[in-house]
């Protein structure tokens, strides 16, 4: 299995950033750096857009971040619906890096807000199926 | 720059479920637009179809409609930006009139949404945010605007009650639009009733699906001159985009895209939001329609809430905004909504919008947006 392993349901089996998969599974979530202009970007993504260069490295997304904007989904789409509800959301990490992504759901509802601090984990889902999500730090 | 005017525009009723073909809800505003615009099959050069493809059966839909309505042998093809396909449709028009390739040219939106239930229509929707990073978290259009509504809110105090009063004046407007989905007056309580889909978003901040087709009929100064009476022009054109991927987005207070949009839509037309006297904005979402207030200037960043509090958005007030019911109150048909807004606009330009009418309206603006914030369309007309 590749990148079809990541998530929920996945949309996409091919890519030349699968490794992502590889080290979900080694507890790690990681975004790509340019070794060309040092241009940082989660999602990660193979080619610079700001110099060009397809030489990319992986970094990892750790430490704390900050909760900049959240919602409760009440409904969910097709595929989706045994996990309603759930909160999705972005933060933002060390270099501005952010995340969107969906939040623990262990969390207390009144304890979600905007600005609250928050870490990063990976998750194993059913099926074999690998994810990551937000909770607090 | 060449002048460019609309000359015919038609649209549908828009309604939960239309009882025929694409070609067939697509052939009601093309009719209205021929017939409003006293135009034959011959007069067309040439076509922009305009829906979002995810939710048609029918493969390449330009060569269809080209046939149904009996446009061959002209060129047609097909443009999209999902819900701005019609506004780009007719910024692809303009061009090609400005560049002198055709003098008149059609531009019909359309989208038959009912053919699938609503949860597949939000999963398909929500492939219109990024399927590889973001889609596998289970994501849909409600829940991304719902994410900037928390951050406008949290940046700026407005509050739910706030977006509330933009479905009221919404619905009252809806109630006179004989073409709306959605006809019935609403009051505060009843749009403030906790009916959460994805907070702080409830059931009557959100637009609904919808059946429905438009149409518009663009052609050169020469053209418009000899073949309509009561043609309205094109001031200014203004397209952004943005990431399509949330992790990729600087704020949740606003849409980038609308404000870049907008600012290089007043640079064309020479004119300032002030000089604005009626305006339909993408109200997908309540949030939706206060941000459009702040990303097109009728209010400072953060002061939206102000000009609904005032009523400065309803017909009598400062800046009219959505006096057809808007996209909460007529529906969404996602190709088809782009068309729908520059329809009301000429109509207003005109003074042909009866009970709607703001009098005395001389410069309009379209805002029409397509995904979450990826595609901005700002287009700008003006009476003769």
């Amino acid at each position: 299995m590749g990148f079809e392993q990541f998530g929920i349901i996945s949309f996409t089996s091919t890519t030349k950033t699968a490794q992502f998969v590889d080290f979900l599974k080694e507890n790690e979530i990681r975004g790509t750096v340019c070794k060309e202009c040092g241009a940082r970007f989660f999602p990660p993504r193979s080619d610079c857009s700001v110099c060009l260069s397809d030489e990319m490295d992986w970094f990892p997304i750790s430490g704390e971040g900050t909760l900049l904007t959240f919602t409760k989904a009440m409904f969910a789409p097709a595929g989706f619906e045994k996990d309603a509800p759930y909160i999705l959301g972005v933060a933002e990490f060390a270099d501005g890096v952010k995340v969107f992504g969906r939040l623990d759901k262990a969390l207390p509802d009144d304890s979600v807000k905007p600005g609250m601090r928050v870490k990063i984990h990976v998750v194993a889902l059913e099926g074999d199926r690998l994810s990551y999500e937000l909770t607090a730090a | 720059m060449a002048r460019v005017a609309v000359i015919g525009v038609g649209q549908s009723a828009f309604v939960r479920s239309y009882p025929g073909s694409i070609r067939e809800l697509a052939f009601e505003a093309y009719r209205e637009a021929m017939r409003d615009g006293g135009l034959k099959p011959g007069d067309i050069d040439a076509s922009v179809i305009c829906s979002a493809p995810e939710y048609d059966k029918q493969r390449t839909p330009a060569g269809l409609m080209a046939e149904y309505l009996g446009l061959n042998p002209q060129p047609t093809f097909y443009v999209e930006s999902v819900c701005s396909s019609s506004s780009s449709g007719v910024r692809t028009a303009y061009a090609l009139i400005a560049s002198g390739l055709h003098d008149v040219v059609l531009v019909l939106g359309f989208q038959k949404m009912s053919e699938i239930s609503s949860a597949e229509s939000q999963e398909r929707m929500g492939r219109g945010g990024d399927i590889q990073w973001e889609a596998p978290f289970g994501t849909m259009m409600p829940a991304y605007y719902a994410m900037h509504a928390k951050g406008h809110m949290e940046k700026y105090g407005t509050t739910e009650e706030d977006l509330a009063l933009i479905r009221v004046k919404s619905s009252a407007y809806g109630a006179i639009n004989e073409k709306a989905v959605f006809r019935k007056s609403l009051a505060l309580e009843k749009v403030m009733e906790p009916k959460y889909v994805a907070t702080p978003l409830k059931m009557f901040d959100c637009c609904a699906n919808a059946d429905g087709s438009s149409c518009l009929i663009l052609a050169s100064e020469a053209k418009a001159k000899e073949l309509f009476s009561k043609p309205v022009w094109v001031l200014g054109l203004g397209m952004a985009t943005a990431p399509i991927n949330m992790a990729m987005r600087d704020t949740f207070s606003g849409l980038k895209c609308a404000e870049l949009a907008a600012k290089k839509a007043y640079e064309m037309a020479g004119i300032t939001p002030k000089d604005v006297d009626v305006a339909e904005v993408h109200d997908c979402f309540t949030i939706a329609e206060l941000m459009a207030y702040e990303n097109l200037g009728f209010a400072e960043p953060g002061q939206g809430r102000e000009l609904i509090r005032n009523k400065e958005t309803y017909k009598e007030g400062r800046i009219p905004v959505n006096v057809d019911g808007g996209l909460l109150s007529k529906g969404h048909p996602i190709g088809a909504t782009g068309g729908s807004q520059v329809r009301t606009i000429v109509l207003q330009l005109r003074g042909e919008a009866g009970e709607m009418q703001v009098p005395g309206a001389r410069v309009g603006l379209v805002h029409n947006i397509g995904g979450v914030g990826i595609y901005g369309n700002v287009t700008i007309f003006g009476a003769e």
